[in-house]
């Protein structure tokens, strides 16, 4: 019989006008998924939306004479600056609320979000961008040490299993159910006032103003080591964890199977092909999880009386000042989502799937 | 006698990003009670959204199909007296089962839904379906899925399709995920099954050598098109089209060990 | 025809010739046969239902759980004061036969209000975990059954809820209280914290909705509720277990915070409150240890039960998890190394084994 071709290319569902989905992926080398990532950037800008809507509402439901007094007791604030704050808190009654919201993103959109009581009636934006800095650098440094020592450790933990490492996880673990604040009041009890090796909190000492001298540099290294070191071992655990789980799952792959069958060096398939796809789902989580970090950083903050953007939102918890309270929470909440985007930019290019459903 | 009827039904999927796709194209064919109809074709082909539509796990995009004469109700009292008509044994006798219910809840609740006996008849009735399906009711009636082996629960998973006691039966490649050695213990009882209830049998399969077997007619489907339909024998034997010849030259022949399957498919379907 | 009756004959000669080789053997003398005769009782069942707890860790977690349950409920027999109780003549004092944990600044045991705080914190903790469970439940489940916009909208929702930042939020909401009783600060920390649980449930119910299962009970007709709640749920429940749990620890370590922050005001105790009071008094600068290590490490003991209790249900969900450990150290004995590809083969004795 001789062979008769049948017309018959393999029916895909993605594949059904380019042919296969390996031909599609070949095609295009390092092709930017602009609909996931576009997807994923009209969601955080949803939930921008979402979040500036929240803070329209709360100071709506509280109870308003709190804020009016509040504005009573501060007479030195000017007729515009009044104004954008009787904006921002809720204090415009007499307009409708659809012309309140408006009058709120308009405030918005051109930057001002108010001045702040509590800080000499500056400019909540110029107070909060004094902080930022500080924050970013110290929780950016912190996250980025311990998603790298969690990330590494774990794999190693996962590809050495049943040995001693295994008694890491355990370790780590408990170590990140330790609240944060309670594990910096301790290491302030023991390494600042016991033995003496770090100051006490701040950022830097005291009658210092910041300039890049070698000097303040080494002030900001010398007060920053306990809170950065805090944050790394509480959040470590939770990284090393994931990672080896993933790992474990991971390694029982049958791709595993066949690179250490082909003769590949262990180091090679632990690095190169294992640890590269367990590390997936650990960017996902990092995503996730920035929310969580920047809870931790503020009591952070507040502990080591770190100038941040968290000890600024607990001072003015405290002293009431609604403005910088808001504004604070948006800023945070901003920054949040760009490290989302980020997070799913690295994503988007360390996973070829994301580029293959742009088929 | 039972008729099921499947006229020019089409079903095209829209897939998001990637336009559509034509998973079923103009496909009829009638299934009378006490007949089997051996529906062959590859992966791909569009055996599955027969069984989907039948089931109404999915709607036709144009077409109809008919029981009796009678278009398939969407709701309501008809759509489930026309469920109770038909029924589906799946193809992973893994994955049909619920982890968590014990085999008497899986058959009795088919019993209970459909009202086939009265309420203190129900455990009785259980336990006939598990005999007739050739399992001892008094050893497993009371296990878990996994406690069985893959046979046993796709005998299990027949004795819940024939629960309702329905008129047609759709095997969904049956015993494709089966041990090869109890294949034929399976089929077999399918096949006193369905001489025994007068059943009509849809056999949905990629095997040519069961479809052969067990059924009176066959139908090779190829990319949502019906390409040779008749008699199990006429199709095996003296193929028409030229995918149903390679389909056959691919298929091993215990006869012949020396020869090596010919085609574009190799040894293996 | 022709082909029909051949089949019959075939068939006929077959059913008498093979039995099926998987049939269970149809006497009385099945091995279990005898057991399998009378009904899983009541506790068999719920044994096994909780079967995902019966392993050694979440049995620890569950213990240490356990205790601080009691603790919270007995704890007016068990404190040696009120909590309230001010003594001026002992103040600062370190641990002493009359007050095993010392005093505070005022003379207060610190005993009786880490025994007392237990209360706030399993009360919170718990209440909230309630909360979020069931409003992850209900959005999670639906969003992953459901189809199309409907379930791309609820996802969207939880997404926002994720990701938007908690503490922030929950710290501007307690601020505009004045005086929130306990079931609001649970309430809220509940609304919070729901987020993470229904994506996970989501996840799950969709990948479930595809078993065959639940195609099967679709196609017999089973009505929607049913297919949710009686199909569906009992293989949600390990993830729901440990959902729950992961709540409660979130809740316990958010409360405790905001207690110490100071934005939850002082007037329940719970060990935030306790370490807030340590902190302003200088307990850490003055080292008064025995006011401030007891609150922190019954929080960290919680967390480690806590997280026990989800260890086990982890490694009950993946078995992986816990024999790859074993599986490793058994190798190891036998002198292989787990990532080695190369088996150690028998070497050839008899001479049917040639090369």
């Amino acid at each position: 019989m001789t062979a008769v071709e049948p017309q018959l290319p393999a029916p895909d569902l993605v594949a059904v006008q380019d042919g296969t989905t390996a031909t599609t992926a070949v095609k295009g080398h390092s092709r930017i998924p602009w609909r996931f990532l576009g997807g994923r950037a009209l969601f955080y800008l949803f939930t921008l939306w979402a979040a500036i809507t929240i803070n329209f509402f709360l100071p709506r439901m509280m109870k308003g004479d709190a804020v009016t007094q509040y504005l009573a007791r501060n007479r030195n604030v000017s007729p515009e600056a009044a104004d954008a704050l009787r904006s921002l808190l809720g204090l415009d009654t007499d307009k409708s609320l659809l012309q309140q919201y408006i009058d709120y993103w308009a405030l918005l959109l051109q930057g001002d979000l108010g001045v702040s009581l509590l800080h000499g009636l500056r400019p909540v934006t110029e107070v909060i961008s004094q902080a930022l800095p500080w924050t970013i650098g110290l929780v950016g440094f912190a996250t980025l040490v311990a998603f790298a020592i969690g990330t590494i450790g774990g794999a190693i933990v996962g590809w050495r299993r049943g040995s001693r490492l295994d008694a890491l996880v355990p370790i780590t673990t408990f170590l990140s159910t330790i609240p944060y604040f309670w594990l910096g009041l301790l290491a302030i009890a023991v390494f600042s006032v016991n033995l003496g090796w770090f100051p006490i909190g701040k950022a830097y000492g005291v009658g210092m103003s910041p300039e890049w001298s070698f000097e303040f540099v080494g002030q900001v290294i010398h007060h920053g080591f306990l809170p950065a070191t805090t944050i790394i071992i509480a959040s470590l655990g939770g990284w090393m964890l994931g990672m080896r789980n993933m790992m474990l799952t991971v390694l029982d792959e049958d791709y595993v199977m066949v690179a250490q069958a082909k003769g590949m060096p262990n180091s090679r398939v632990l690095w190169g092909y294992a640890a590269r796809n367990a590390v997936l789902p650990q960017i996902q989580s990092f995503a996730l999880s920035i929310g969580f970090i920047v809870g931790g950083t503020i009591v952070m903050e507040m502990v080591f009386s770190y100038p941040g953007v968290g000890k600024l939102l607990l001072d003015a918890t405290n002293a009431k000042d609604y403005a910088l309270m808001q504004g604070v929470f948006l800023v945070i909440t901003l920054s949040v989502l760009l490290a989302n985007l980020l997070a799913d930019v690295a994503y988007a290019f360390l996973d070829p799937r994301t580029r293959q459903t742009e088929a | 006698m039972t008729v099921l009827e499947f006229d020019a039904v089409t079903k095209i999927y829209s897939v998001r990003g990637a336009g559509q796709m034509k998973a079923l194209d103009d496909v009829s064919f009638r299934l009378e009670s006490g007949r089997t109809i051996g529906l062959v074709g590859q992966s791909g082909s569009g055996k599955s959204t027969i069984a989907k539509i039948l089931t109404q796990l999915e709607t036709p995009t144009s077409g109809e199909v008919r029981l009796d004469g009678q278009p398939i109700p969407r709701r309501g009292k008809g759509l489930r007296a026309y469920r109770q008509q038909l029924r589906m044994v799946f193809q992973d006798p893994f994955a049909s089962l619920n982890p968590y219910h014990s085999i008497r809840y899986h058959i009795a609740r088919p019993l209970r839904l459909d009202n086939v006996v009265p309420r203190d008849q129900v455990d009785d009735e259980v336990r006939r379906l598990l005999e007739r399906v050739r399992l001892d009711s008094n050893a497993i009636i009371d296990r878990r899925p996994h406690e069985l082996s893959g046979g046993q629960r796709q005998r299990v998973a027949i004795a819940r399709a024939l629960a309702s006691r329905p008129k047609i039966l759709v095997a969904d490649e049956p015993v494709s995920m089966l041990d090869v050695s109890i294949r034929v213990g399976v089929l077999n009882l399918l096949a006193d099954l369905q001489r025994e209830e007068g059943l009509g049998v849809l056999y949905i399969t990629h095997d040519l050598a069961t479809a052969r077997h067990f059924s009176d007619e066959i139908m090779v489907l190829n990319q949502g098109r019906v390409i040779e339909h008749g008699p199990a024998d006429e199709v095996i034997l003296r193929p028409q089209n030229p995918y149903t010849q390679e389909l056959r030259a691919a298929s091993p022949d215990p006869d012949n060990h020396f020869a090596p399957a010919t085609g574009t498919f190799g040894g293996a379907l | 025809m022709t082909a029909v009756n051949d089949r019959t004959a075939q068939g006929a000669s077959q059913r008498t010739t093979s039995a099926p080789a998987t049939a269970t053997v149809r006497t009385s003398a099945t091995p279990g046969g005898g057991s399998a005769h009378k009904r899983p009782t009541f506790w068999s069942k719920l044994g096994s239902a909780f079967a995902m707890f019966r392993n050694g860790k979440s049995i620890a977690g569950l213990s240490i759980l356990g205790f601080f349950v009691l603790v919270a409920i007995f704890a007016d027999v068990l404190a040696p004061y009120s909590p309230t109780q001010v003594n001026h003549t002992a103040r600062f004092q370190p641990p002493s036969a009359a007050h095993w944990l010392g005093t505070t600044h005022i003379g207060e045991d610190v005993l009786s209000q880490v025994i007392f705080g237990t209360r706030g914190v399993i009360v919170v903790g718990f209440l909230a975990a309630i909360i979020a469970t069931i409003i992850a439940i209900v959005v999670g489940v639906i969003s992953g059954y459901v189809r199309g916009w409907r379930s791309e909208g609820l996802s969207a929702l939880t997404n926002v809820f994720l990701v938007i930042p908690g503490l922030p939020l929950i710290i501007i909401v307690a601020a505009m209280f004045e005086d929130p009783p306990l079931w609001v600060i649970a309430a809220v920390l509940g609304l919070i914290g729901w987020a993470w649980g229904a994506r996970v449930l989501r996840a799950q119910t969709m990948s479930l909705r595809n078993r065959d299962f639940i195609q099967a009970a679709r196609a017999n007709g089973e009505p929607l509720r049913r297919i949710i709640t009686v199909e569906m749920l009992p293989n949600l429940m390990a993830l729901i277990a440990a959902s729950f749990v992961g709540t409660v620890t979130a809740a316990i370590i958010g409360l405790t915070t905001l207690s110490y922050i100071g934005v939850i005001p002082v007037t329940t105790y719970n060990w935030g409150t306790i370490l807030n009071w340590a902190s302003a008094q200088g307990a850490f600068r003055q080292n008064q240890w025995w006011w401030f290590m007891p609150p922190g490490l019954c929080i960290a003991a919680i967390g480690v039960a806590l997280s026990l209790i989800n260890f086990g249900i982890d490694e009950y969900v993946n078995p992986r998890l816990r024999s790859a450990g074993e599986r490793a150290r058994a190798m190891k004995k036998k002198g292989m190394n787990v990532n080695d590809t190369v088996t150690v083969v028998r070497p050839a004795t008899t001479t049917q084994e040639n090369s």
